[in-house]
């Protein structure tokens, strides 16, 4: 998953808010798995109390990218949907971190 | 209703169990169907001591989930089945994915083992909430009785609202015996209101309808569950618009309207598909562009603008681009629109209609002898009269009803659409005529699927309800041997039902009165036995002996343009040539 122009304009990195209770990954996991949507990688965090997660999902879908927008959103679990520039580096960050044989954070992560 | 004093109550103690049957008698809920079992105990003791509950008690639990939706199919209104934990679950789901599917409200209660024994694959345990996650619009477990006091309203908000369909709510044993103080009831949950899409989209609606020429309202469940009935025939009359309906748009708009041109797609008529495929604008309200209606979406209505009005906005350019989606609930919106429209009759588009009608038109044969499929779905319509119920279910006798039943409101047809399930007609019969008890319950059935859920004739007598059931027997999986015999070389291979009960002796066995039309030697004698059987009280068993040669026609080959339809002077010579089985394989 080397950052190429190609996956720049193939790929989009979605933010969703969602509510975080025990069965949310599951159903977003599942929306991609049966609608045959690719997701190529997932980030989650729980936001302030916990009641609430924030997730980046890292989808490559062009041209279904609005149809996939809308099946989100139709989750009770999903509370807002937002596409990151294309600019965003989140996903680019971690790759390139883990990949780095001299990075000690990645070598801790390891052991 | 809602006012705070009757929301707020003297502090009681109840338990998870008293408090789902509280909760569920203030949904207004009258009748739920289901099965008990070792998890459901607590629930079930609560629901015996309920004053205005009547629970249907069903023979299998897939049968309980239909005779929900039969009640949901006939009054909107969400419906409740219950099943106890593991194969009580396993065996409801067919009936929620099927709810799921066509849009039909459904609360699905489930039973599950105690929450100290999840995960220890205990008796009877299975993962309900996993296995239920893509055949509803939301599931729960519920991990404390006070959970239950926001769950429960919510699931009937949710099954009602939008676009409906079924929620499922699995209850793990130790939270219905679990006891709490109640001092304040939640309102009910009820369907929440829809926005009107943005006026300017609306009169941009208006103004496409006034450029076309040649337009086609294409109506589908949708219209039925948001009560558009008529709207659309407001619409269709005022602006001179022909209307094609889906499977399960039927009845929203009356079979002998002039207008009206019957369904579309697979088994449509050829001048309805002709008709769609020489129109410049496709109005589609309440549809979902399945597949079976509109064939290769690629010559799919190839010269049309596209309108589409949908309350699920992931609807609009899942399957076809839509020049102009409309989010909203149809009635408002097409209320919204006609309005704005300049009233015309079109005469030249309809002349057009005339023509096509005139030249390719629906090809009835046997459409008066009640021994013949046609004739038998005529005649029994002509029996029952216009306030029958009409439910079928999966296969020819079902896409022979669609073509020939004479329609004439919203809700009237019950059937299943999308999943297609064998086994659907017998319980959603039941059903149908616990909701409606003053209208008579036609159903239409064959003798494959009736043999996936006989045992709720067990229920349709205890119950005491009505259903007057037409069992169609060619002995065989009518519409997989029809597809062997079109696009398989004839290998007929796993579709042969010839060894079969003695089907009247079976009705008769389980207390219901049975007829024979096989024992009548003229049309004549058949429709006075027809008459006889179904004016008799209680359900009966009509058997109706149908050759096994008999196919549903016109057919799209699956894969190919619905312009490219087989009729009844090409079956013979089109059938099973290469190039057809390879449109049936793509």
């Amino acid at each position: 998953m080397q950052p190429s122009r190609e996956s720049q304009s193939t790929e989009a990195v979605l933010e969703l808010h969602v509510d975080n209770h025990a069965g949310t990954m599951s159903h977003i996991c599942g929306l991609f798995a049966r609608r045959a949507f690719s997701l190529e990688g997932i980030l989650c965090l729980p936001v302030g109390d916990g009641s609430t997660s924030r997730m980046w999902l890292q989808v490559r879908e062009y041209d279904r990218l609005p149809q996939v927008v809308l099946q989100l959103e139709k989750l009770e679990e999903v509370l807002s949907v937002r596409r990151l520039p294309e600019s965003d580096t989140t996903f680019r960050a971690l790759a390139t971190r883990h990949l780095d044989p001299e990075d000690h954070t990645a070598a801790d992560d390891s052991t | 209703m809602n006012n705070h004093n009757e929301n707020r109550a003297p502090k009681q103690t109840l338990t998870g169990a008293e408090l789902i049957v509280r909760l569920l008698e203030r949904q207004g809920t009258r009748i739920v169907a289901g099965i008990p079992g070792g998890a459901a105990l607590p629930l079930y003791d609560a629901l015996g001591k309920s004053a205005s509950i009547r629970h249907v008690l069903a023979r299998h639990e897939q049968g309980a989930g239909f005779i929900a939706q039969g009640m949901a199919r006939v009054s909107g209104q969400p419906q409740v089945c219950i099943a106890t934990s593991g194969p009580g679950a396993t065996n409801i789901l067919t009936a929620v994915a099927d709810a799921k599917l066509d849009s039909i409200p459904l609360v699905c209660i489930t039973a599950q083992v105690p929450l100290a024994l999840i995960g220890t694959d205990a008796f009877q345990e299975v993962d309900t909430y996993g296995l239920s996650i893509p055949i509803t619009k939301r599931n729960y477990l519920v991990r404390s009785a006070a959970e239950l006091l926001r769950v429960i309203p919510e699931a009937f908000r949710l099954a009602a609202s939008g676009r409906p369909g079924p929620v499922l709510i699995d209850i793990p044993k130790c939270v219905q015996n679990e006891a709490i103080e109640v001092g304040e009831w939640p309102a009910p949950g009820r369907r929440a209101p829809v926005p009107l899409p943005a006026t300017e989209d609306i009169e941009r609606a208006a103004a496409m309808i006034d450029a076309a020429a040649q337009p086609i309202l294409y109506i589908g469940g949708g219209t039925i569950a948001s009560g558009a009935g008529a709207a659309i025939r407001t619409f269709a009359d005022r602006n001179g618009i022909p209307v094609v309906s889906t499977l399960m748009g039927l009845g929203a708009m009356d079979a002998d309207h002039p207008l009206f041109l019957g369904m579309l797609g697979m088994h449509g008529a050829r001048y309805t598909n002709e008709a769609l495929d020489a129109c410049d604008l496709l109005i589609a309200v309440g549809v979902r562009f399945d597949d079976r209606a509109t064939g290769k979406v690629a010559a799919f209505c190839p010269h049309a603008k596209v309108i589409h009005i949908d309350i699920d906005p992931s609807e609009h350019g899942k399957i076809k681009h839509a020049h102009l989606p409309l989010t909203g609930d149809v009635a408002a919106v097409l209320d919204a629109v006609v309005p704005r429209t300049r009233a015309r009759p079109r005469a030249g588009w309809r002349a057009e209609i005339a023509r096509l009608r005139a030249t390719c038109p629906l090809e009835m044969p046997g459409g008066d002898d009640a021994r013949a499929p046609y004739g038998l779905i005529r005649a029994v319509a002509r029996a029952v009269g216009p306030d029958a119920i009409v439910a079928t279910d999966v296969g020819q006798h079902q896409m022979w009803a669609a073509q020939a039943y004479p329609f004439s409101r919203p809700r009237q047809w019950l059937t299943s659409g999308g999943l297609g399930t064998m086994g659907f007609g017998l319980p959603a019969a039941i059903g149908a005529a616990l909701a409606a008890p003053e209208r008579p319950v036609i159903l239409f059935t064959g003798d494959g699927s009736i043999l996936m859920n006989i045992q709720e004739l067990a229920t349709a007598v205890e119950q005491g309800v009505s259903v007057k059931i037409i069992l169609m027997n060619n002995q065989s999986l009518g519409l997989v041997h029809q597809q062997q015999r079109m696009f398989y070389a004839g290998q007929l291979f796993g579709a042969d039902l010839s060894v079969a009960p003695d089907f009247s002796a079976l009705a008769r066995a389980f207390g219901l009165h049975a007829w024979d039309l096989g024992d009548c030697a003229d049309p004549e004698a058949a429709e006075q036995m027809l008459t006889t059987a179904l004016a008799a009280p209680g359900s009966v068993l009509i058997h109706c002996p149908v050759d096994y040669a008999e196919h549903v026609l016109p057919m799209v080959p699956p894969g190919a343009a619905n312009v490219d339809a087989i009729d009844h002077t090409a079956s013979t010579t089109v059938a099973s040539t290469k190039e057809t089985r390879h449109a049936a394989l793509a």
